[in-house]
């Protein structure tokens, strides 16, 4: 059994820092988590005693950095259940969603093809689609989801045709935090030849995946939402898709030769995907990301998360003023309105009480013809969260009021 | 100065109110008038701004959209402010309001119900909130004047 309050010992950001005279209660970690003092130190370390260039030199610091490097790509193939070959390390989910919509969707898909996607999705997943849309002729078509706003196995069959040659969502949405049920959806998808791109930004921090089992074609993911550092991000491929992918951007690293003529031979994936230097510091700070979640156990991640979300879910539902909008979500995310405040009102007067929510569309900008309010407060929960915390939101939303909101300016 | 708008609690009562009930909120699509969407990259405030003007005069301005308390209540103060005023008069009390936001001197007399907003600058996140239908009058105002070179 974890004790919650050793963990939070491992995070500097939660060792008793105070905003506006309160004690900091960070609940935005679906955009982004503290950093354990692991992987600080693995990030420091780097700059430290290890600087070189991973993959350039004959000398043993490079040679070793370079092993570190691949270390780190191993960590995540094993988190993930993939081959290492698979990995390719990018700037994040959005670097490895472009990627693949540039790389493998504007290359592939022709006129008349569909790509099926969800009103649900993040801007990183739907955006690079629009624009391979107006690119190749391919057309757009969303998943209806139900009343709660679920994508669902039985309205994925309604809408799924031969035409439709890829397949995109997040298998956790950022808005409203339910799992979509992934395997059954790449195995229909797959009947019908369609490739399935999975945005796993909010999924691979809070839930065991594996892409093997789940028959997954392409996961994206990021690095720093998972307690890794900024500025990496993972894009994983079966191996035969990524070959016949293109690269986002050619340069250093990513070609074995190229000539005068303009003759360029390829390095095989995943490094004809990683020209230029990488973030390598922050590729050694994920592997210890990675290191330190497997230490906390995905079964306890998610029990924690739970059992966070449903203390925190049923102490808001005992206030009359607060409009929960994913009651029964699986994950750490309550998305929810204060009745009469505009939602980034409650967040600032919610700020002079240290605690850190989201307001706004949380970047899914076209969910709002689901949830059919222009903008909502998210409380996103990770395992390094208590009750506690829960209760000092509790208690700010008590005295969320327009006046109060107004107030903190005077 | 009236001594009342220096009680903060009618300040707040000010933005509240400007906030419940905007005035000149409802936009007029008419040819007369320029318009301008104004759309916060930062949060959702989320507006229209119209204005019209007659020679060197600001004649109406409106506003309509989503936005928060300061967002709305501002807008609703400025187009107050606005109405009635020649250009320049207004350049004149737009640049007091931004020189309070950005927490220099400014003049209260010329900026009356608007120094309601005078601590909202300490908050930096919500400099934009209070700015957004100003930096909306203000676009118009410079196409009014390129309108007539």
């Amino acid at each position: 059994m974890q004790d919650v309050n050793q963990i939070r010992k491992d995070f500097p950001m939660l060792n008793g820092k105070m905003m506006n005279g309160y004690p900091l209660v960070y609940l935005d970690n679906a955009a982004t988590t503290f950093k354990p003092q692991s992987v600080i130190d693995a990030v420091v370390k780097y700059y430290t005693d290890e600087t070189c260039n991973a993959h350039r030199g004959d000398y043993e610091l490079s040679a070793m950095v370079s092993d570190a490097y691949e270390a780190g790509r191993q960590a995540i193939a094993d988190l993930i259940h993939c081959e290492s070959k698979e990995v390719i390390f990018t700037s994040g989910a959005s670097g490895s969603l472009n990627l693949v919509a540039y790389g493998y969707g504007r290359k592939y898909l022709k006129e008349g093809d569909v790509i099926l996607s969800t009103e649900a999705e993040h801007a990183s997943n739907i955006l690079p689609w629009f624009k391979v849309a107006e690119e190749t002729g391919a057309v757009i078509e969303y998943i209806p989801l139900d009343e709660e706003g679920r994508l669902t196995v039985e309205n994925f069959k309604k809408v799924l045709t031969d035409k439709v040659k890829v397949v995109t969502f997040a298998s956790v949405t950022n808005v409203l935090g339910y799992i979509a049920p992934v395997k059954e959806i790449c195995k229909l998808a797959h009947e019908v030849g369609a490739v399935v791109v999975v945005d796993g930004a909010q999924a691979v921090p809070h839930v065991a995946v594996n892409v093997k089992d789940e028959d997954i074609d392409f996961l994206a993911f990021s690095g720093h939402k998972m307690c890794g550092p900024t500025g990496v991000g993972v894009l994983y491929g079966k191996y035969e898709l990524l070959e016949i992918t293109d690269p986002f951007m050619l340069g250093g690293g990513s070609n074995a030769r190229f000539d005068i003529c303009g003759n360029i031979l390829l390095k095989k994936p995943p490094f004809k995907f990683e020209a230029g230097t990488p973030a390598i510091e922050a590729v050694l700070g994920l592997h210890e990301a990675v290191k330190y979640l497997q230490k906390v156990g995905f079964d306890y991640i998610e029990k924690r998360e739970k059992e966070l979300r449903d203390y925190l879910v049923s102490k808001m539902q005992e206030l009359d003023h607060i409009i929960l909008y994913n009651a029964n979500a699986d994950t750490g995310i309550v998305t929810f309105n204060v009745k009469d405040v505009f939602a980034q009102d409650a967040a600032s007067y919610l700020n002079t009480k240290g605690i850190c929510v989201r307001s706004g569309t949380h970047c899914a900008k076209i969910l709002v013809n689901v949830l059919e309010t222009s903008e909502t407060l998210r409380a996103s929960l990770y395992f390094y969260n208590t009750f506690e915390e829960c209760d000092a939101l509790v208690e700010a939303l008590k005295t969320t009021t327009v006046e109060n909101c107004i107030g903190i300016f005077f | 100065m009236s001594e009342l708008l220096k009680n903060p609690q009618i300040l707040r009562e000010i933005i509240m109110d400007h906030y419940q009930y905007p005035h000149n909120h409802e936009l007029t699509h008419s040819d007369e008038y320029l318009s301008v969407h104004m759309a916060s990259e930062s949060c959702i405030d989320d507006i229209h701004v119209e204005a019209k003007f007659d020679a060197n005069k600001v004649v109406d301005v409106r506003f309509d959209g989503v936005a928060c308390t300061i967002g709305t209540a501002s807008t609703s103060i400025m187009t107050e402010l606005m109405i009635g005023k020649t250009k320049e008069e207004a350049r004149t009390i737009i640049a007091e309001y931004y020189k309070m936001i950005d927490g220099q001197a400014y003049d209260e007399e010329l900026l009356e119900e608007a120094v309601a907003f005078q601590n909202v600058g300490k908050q930096a996140n919500r400099i934009k909130c209070a700015t957004i239908g100003w930096k909306g009058f203000e676009e118009l105002l410079n196409e009014s004047e390129k309108e007539h070179e």
